[in-house]
């Protein structure tokens, strides 16, 4: 499928390149996740401000501004398109409420970025699903051992994934991997961070995203043996 | 966690791996790796999805109809009168 293969090592070794609407771009080849521009653009400044103080124009502009990123995050955590739009909708409404509050401390869109992460696991956990699936990803599955993820070499992915696959198989993910996955792999959150908002331990999070990673790998490799298939 | 050769197995290896990996440590340069194919594969693997997951899952747009629905939602919690509209927005990014 044409430029759905991501070429994972460029190269003249530099990071790929990213769509240039992707959010959070990485400025270099290790995970970083999202770093406030210094110069934030003077209109979305100009429209916070007058949000803050109680201007609807302002404020669905910022609307205009941040719905992409915002409705794409939520689509990313919970995969699943109609749950996406009420989470975004609830993500605007959170805002609304609390966009007074705002001091500046980091940039807008970290700050918005991170209320919506927060509007989508509150979300989670009223359902039960955050909870449920944690609880059932921590707990040790005897066929998910560690002998169990050997590659034998000719299956290794080598060099690209198919983004489609790859992406296919992270929305067929558990709810919990799935999450941990996202913000860590994706969002580029810290196991610290994670942990703290997940309300679980560091090694959790840690073993909860390579369990994630390991059931990636083996849908992938599931992936590539149907269509080596004649 | 030894073999009788006084190595690591590949099951104590990949118990580790979590915590080597989620730690930051360069689990290429473990012993272990180096003289393991399979491990050195899954690993090399497991480094693949990681990088690519940077690039996944393009931005997209939301609903047209949402900022109304938003807008409505608004309304009610501001208690304002249905046809109380916000503007709707001009600009996108």
């Amino acid at each position: 499928m044409p430029n759905s293969r991501i070429p994972t090592h460029p190269p003249d070794g530099s990071p790929p390149d990213l769509d240039e609407a992707a959010p959070f771009p990485a400025p270099d080849a290790k995970r970083v996740k999202f770093v406030p521009s210094a110069s934030p653009d003077p209109a979305e400044a100009d429209a916070l401000a007058r949000a803050q103080a109680g201007d609807h124009h302002a404020f669905a502009q910022l609307y205009s501004l941040h719905k992409r990123r915002i409705y794409s995050l939520c689509l990313r955590m919970v995969g699943n398109i109609a749950e996406a739009e009420d989470l975004t909708q609830e993500a605007f409404l959170q805002l609304h409420r609390k966009i007074s509050t705002f001091r500046g401390d980091s940039a807008f869109s970290t700050w918005l970025h991170r209320l919506t992460i927060n509007v989508v696991l509150m979300q989670l956990r009223k359902k039960g699903l955050s909870l449920i699936s944690l609880d059932e990803a921590m707990e040790p599955v005897p066929e998910e051992g560690p002998g169990r993820s050997f590659g034998a070499p000719d299956l290794a992915l080598s060099g690209t994934i198919d983004r489609l696959a790859l992406e296919r198989a992270v929305a067929d993910l558990p709810a919990g991997y799935r999450l941990i996955f996202i913000l860590h792999d994706v969002e580029g959150y810290e196991h610290n961070e994670i942990a703290s908002m997940l309300e679980c331990s560091i090694g959790n999070s840690k073993s909860q995203l390579h369990k994630a990673r390991l059931r990636l790998r083996d849908a992938l490799r599931a992936n590539s043996q149907k269509e080596a298939q004649p | 966690m030894t073999d009788d050769t006084g190595k690591m197995s590949c099951a104590q290896f990949q118990a580790r791996l979590p915590e080597l990996i989620g730690s930051g440590v360069n689990a290429g340069a473990d012993p272990h790796i180096q003289s393991c194919e399979l491990c050195r594969a899954l690993l090399t693997d497991l480094m693949t999805i990681a990088e690519a997951a940077r690039q996944l899952f393009p931005i997209v747009e939301p609903p047209d109809d949402l900022w109304k629905h938003i807008e409505s939602a608004i309304k009610s919690e501001n208690g304002d009168p249905p046809d109380a509209g916000l503007p709707l927005p001009v600009h996108s990014n």
